[in-house]
């Protein structure tokens, strides 16, 4: 490079492009990255050395230099030859500047692949010409459609291999194109090359006469992959309050798609309410921003704006809903359970969400839809959440930024899923409840009690039903109105189309929360009896009533001492492989960390256990 | 309110750094807004000088809202200490300086302990002892994607353990600009708002945005002796110096800026921020190249980064 280049204009006025390699396991992806860079001269002295000493440790090249390990950045995969996580290099040539990510081809790092893919704006696919197109081919190509990459650069690699045949680079291309066709693909260049040896990486090779096309360099140079985002309307979701004093309130964002200036009349979103910017504060502002800008903006009035809200162009807005439909790309070795509350980022809003309707699992080889009630690490369905506030979002066709969203674990914290809307659920706006007259109030008020929901949770065996009975017979005697909810009642009618498997047993669990507070609103006391053996769906329940409603009583009986007791014969069956999904055997119950009465059986006889929980209601003044 | 016609300023001309600079920015107002507790690493470097500029403009007008900083070595260049204490006076920055008194205590230094073993107590371990002693929850860090091959694969929020462990097997997924940024008491949060950055990048926003930087960026004439190939610039009268081994003045700078008996300068002529750059544009080896610390090694900053080094 010549010391000027960075400043000419052609490299300056353009972002980055961002690519990824991807393809399958031992294409050549991140030998090809080191090609590019190593064509280019971008790797230095002191780097090509220590690639050299690597090479004779690890490489897979025999005596020449192994380029993949410029990339293969962490101990792990070097030891193993192989891509685990996403490596991010950056170079740039005297026209472009460049970020590529090399992401991994081996099936079980696909959630890295989709992370790769996220923020790139094109697609380098690698076929080996020996091979043709894999599964891994077809599935990344389909990922990559998916999360919106429209520009794709088929690299036929290891040309060199089948003796630069023409036919079998036509071969290739015309299957990838007849299978792309319906993947929206804006531009499909394909590229016969050698990444090992360099044949049309930086230069025309004189190999292959009869292919007329640019390298690969050439090509990433000049492409425009821009989406125009600036001619869309405006959009900015609100990241950051300042305030550093009374005086001065400003929202910070950055500008995801159109541009604004002083003067323009913006939309608060969820609120509805319109107001019109007075300041653009950023770097080098002059009243006015465009997309990709990160700026500070202040308003003509007064008005409440949080982050989590979205401003926007008053005449074209974002929906807002709590429902939504949307694709999701599973991420973590735990399965998707429908049902589950999970916490979902989007638009800086960190919101319950619930996926409501598992509609089908996407087979990212065929396309095909099948059938599912969970999804497994890198899996891909498609799916209708609901979210505990309504939030605005854009579809993510539209905008990769407000229509992106990530599932995350309450309890271990990890990102669970990728998401991406394709819309909001119109059913969400158009229910209105209607406000009757009389309401939870007016019916407590008839009772001299409050209600609440008494959760027994314990290994099967513990008896929690034993208890409740006796607790609901002594509420029964003093008056109180009362309900009990057990497996009996509810798994032989309500929930007679559920099983035992961990996806059931969370939608069993919601629906009797929801029948739980259907019946708190009614003013009664619910005695809830089952093992419900998850914490999240136990929380779940907790945060469908009011605060001090629920009341989680855990009967802690020991195991051992359940399966001597064993009063419907179940242990027995389970220890003999008659029925799987057995919590305590085959299936793994979660000790609530803090119950508001933890009861321990073995110390306490039935009738003493039950007047505690009586003593307790009176402590808590519900009785 | 009309828009004025201002002649055009680099933002305009500069579509790629203005980008870059609209991503730091958000990068470091996500991480203020999530987190409770947030501190700027400052390591008086020009990637520090670059990030500390950018947090300027990502609060104002407020000042940005978390102190910064130093873990200290005791082995800094004078000249260092020096920017340090006046740039922290000058923004009105409040300056939190770290320094591993056990380790002191011990006799650890660079001339005596080697490279691996200061680097590990008077860098790791005093950062880790500053972090737990402040309770901070989040760290911002100049660390930039294109240095290393490890920093290449970490995430622009990085997860850290209770024992500020970086697990790079399995790190979460982070896709577009949504960061998952959950942690458990005790866990916390390295951020890096130049992860896309290369050290053109930040030569270049140096210079548009008129940063000050170390001096010692610039070359003059310094006392130096050549060991193992480096050229070590004999800072004060710690370094011991061998039979017959005399400081040599000798026209030099810096690329990068460490503790002074691990850092190698490099023969310049380049005094002004253009000559800088135009030496760094037509160099043949990377920055790193003048670290000790990363020879010692194969995957040393693997290691380190396990272990909670930045």
């Amino acid at each position: 490079m010549s010391p000027s280049t960075l400043q000419a204009p052609e490299i300056a006025m353009r972002p980055a492009l961002r690519f990824i390699t991807c393809g399958s396991v031992d294409d050549g992806k991140s030998t090809l990255i080191g090609r590019l860079l190593y064509e280019r001269q971008l790797i230095l002295d002191d780097q090509l050395s220590a690639l050299e000493r690597d090479s004779r440790r690890h490489g897979t090249a025999g005596e020449g230099v192994d380029f993949s390990l410029l990339l293969d950045g962490l101990e792990a995969e070097r030891e193993q030859g192989i891509t685990i996580d996403v490596a991010y290099r950056y170079f740039a040539t005297a026209r472009r500047s460049f970020i590529v990510a090399d992401t991994p081809g081996h099936e079980q790092y696909t959630r890295n692949m989709v992370t790769g893919a996220s923020n790139a704006d094109l697609a380098v696919l690698l076929v080996d010409a020996r091979k043709g197109l894999l599964d891994q081919t077809r599935r990344h190509a389909i990922i990559a459609a998916m999360l919106g990459i429209r520009h794709m650069v088929l690299a036929v690699n290891k040309i060199d291999l089948v003796d630069f045949d023409r036919a079998v680079f036509e071969r290739i291309v015309a299957a990838f194109n007849d299978f792309a066709a319906t993947l929206g693909f804006r531009t499909i260049t394909a590229i016969p090359l050698s990444a090992r040896f360099g044949d049309n990486v930086a230069e025309r090779s004189q190999r292959t006469p009869w292919y007329a096309g640019p390298p690969l360099i050439d090509l990433l140079e000049q492409i425009d992959v821009e989406d125009d985002r600036s001619g869309k309307p405006f959009r900015m979701p609100v990241q950051w309050v300042n305030r550093p004093d009374a005086s001065f309130r400003g929202f910070c964002g950055t500008i995801v798609s159109g541009a604004v200036k002083a003067g323009d009349e913006i939309v608060v979103l969820p609120s509805g309410r319109v107001t019109t910017v007075k300041e653009v504060l950023a770097p080098g502002a002059d009243g006015k921003a465009e997309t990709g800008d990160s700026v500070t903006l202040t308003l003509t009035e007064e008005t409440d704006v949080a982050r989590g809200d979205m401003l926007a162009a008053p005449r074209a807005r974002p929906q807002v809903a709590d429902q939504f439909a949307a694709h999701i790309v599973w991420m973590s070795p735990e399965a998707l359970l429908p049902g589950r509350s999970y916490l979902m980022k989007v638009n800086h809003n960190s919101v319950l969400a619930t996926v409501t309707d598992l509609k089908h699992r996407v087979d990212i080889q065929t396309l095909a839809r099948l059938a599912a009630k969970t999804l497994s690490l890198n899996e891909v369905g498609v799916c209708n959440l609901s979210v505990a506030r309504p939030i605005a979002v854009d579809a993510y066709a539209d905008n990769r930024d407000t229509g992106g969203f990530v599932l995350i674990d309450r309890y271990s914290n990890e990102t669970v899923a990728a998401g991406m809307i394709d819309f909001a659920l119109r059913r969400a706006t158009n229910i209105h409840r209607h406000a009757y007259t009389v309401n939870k109030a007016f019916r407590t008020a008839l009772m001299h009690h409050k209600p609440a929901v008494l959760w027994f949770t314990g290994l099967p065996g513990s008896g929690k039903s034993t208890i409740a009975n006796l607790v609901e017979s002594g509420l029964h005697a003093r008056g109180a109105h009362t309900m009990l909810l057990d497996g009996d009642n509810v798994r032989h009618g309500l929930n007679n189309d559920l099983g035992f498997t961990e996806a059931d047993r969370v939608e069993n669990i919601r629906r009797v929360a929801e029948v739980a507070k259907l019946m708190t609103e009614a003013g009664l006391i619910v005695l809830c009896s089952f093992i419900s053996p998850f914490a999240a769906e136990r929380r779940l329940a907790r945060e469908m009533v009011q605060t001090g409603e629920f009341i989680e009583i855990f009967v802690d009986t020991p195991l051992e001492m359940c399966i001597v007791r064993d009063p419907k014969g179940l242990y027995r069956r389970a220890l003999a492989g008659e029925i799987a999904n057995f919590t305590g055997i085959g299936q793994p119950y979660e000790r609530p960390e803090v119950p508001e009465l933890h009861l321990l059986t073995p110390d306490r006889d039935p009738a003493q256990l039950a007047q505690d929980v009586i003593d307790e209601l009176i402590r808590m003044k519900i009785l | 309110m009309s828009v004025s016609t201002s002649p055009l300023t680099w933002r305009d001309q500069n579509i790629r750094l203005r980008r870059l600079e609209a991503e730091a920015i958000f990068i470091l107002r996500e991480a203020v807004a999530e987190f409770a507790n947030p501190v700027m690493l400052y390591s008086i470097g020009k990637d520090s000088s670059a990030m500390l500029h950018l947090a300027l403009k990502a609060f104002a007008p407020a000042r940005p809202p978390f102190p910064l900083l130093h873990v200290d070595t005791t082995w800094k260049f004078r000249e260092m200490i020096a920017f340090r204490d006046e740039t922290a006076a000058r923004l009105g920055m409040d300056l939190l300086v770290h320094v591993n008194e056990e380790g002191l205590k011990r006799g650890v230094s660079p001339v005596v302990s080697g490279s691996s073993l200061h680097t590990q107590v008077m860098k790791t371990e005093a950062l880790r002892q500053a972090l737990e002693k402040h309770r901070f929850d989040v760290a911002f860090g100049g660390a930039r994607r294109d240095e290393e091959k490890s920093r290449a694969k970490e995430r622009i929020f990085s997860h850290r353990s209770a024992s500020h462990a970086w697990d790079p097997r399995n790190q979460r997924p982070e896709l577009w600009r949504v960061f998952n940024t959950r942690i458990r008491p005790g866990e916390s949060m390295r951020v890096f708002p130049l992860s896309n950055w290369t050290e053109f990048d930040v030569w270049d926003y140096i210079r548009a945005e008129e940063i000050p930087v170390v001096p010692l960026y610039f070359a003059k004439e310094r006392p130096v002796v050549t060991r193992d190939g480096a050229l070590i610039v004999v800072d004060d009268n710690r370094l011991p110096l061998e039979d017959g081994e005399t400081p040599q003045m000798m026209r030099v700078r810096f690329r990068t800026l460490g503790c002074y008996p691990l850092t190698g300068a490099i023969r310049s002529d380049a005094d002004t921020l253009d000559a800088v750059i135009a030496e760094m544009r037509s160099a043949a080896s990377s920055e790193r190249q003048g670290r000790v610390i990363d020879r010692d090694e194969a995957a040393s900053m693997e290691r380190k980064k396990r272990e909670g080094y930045f």
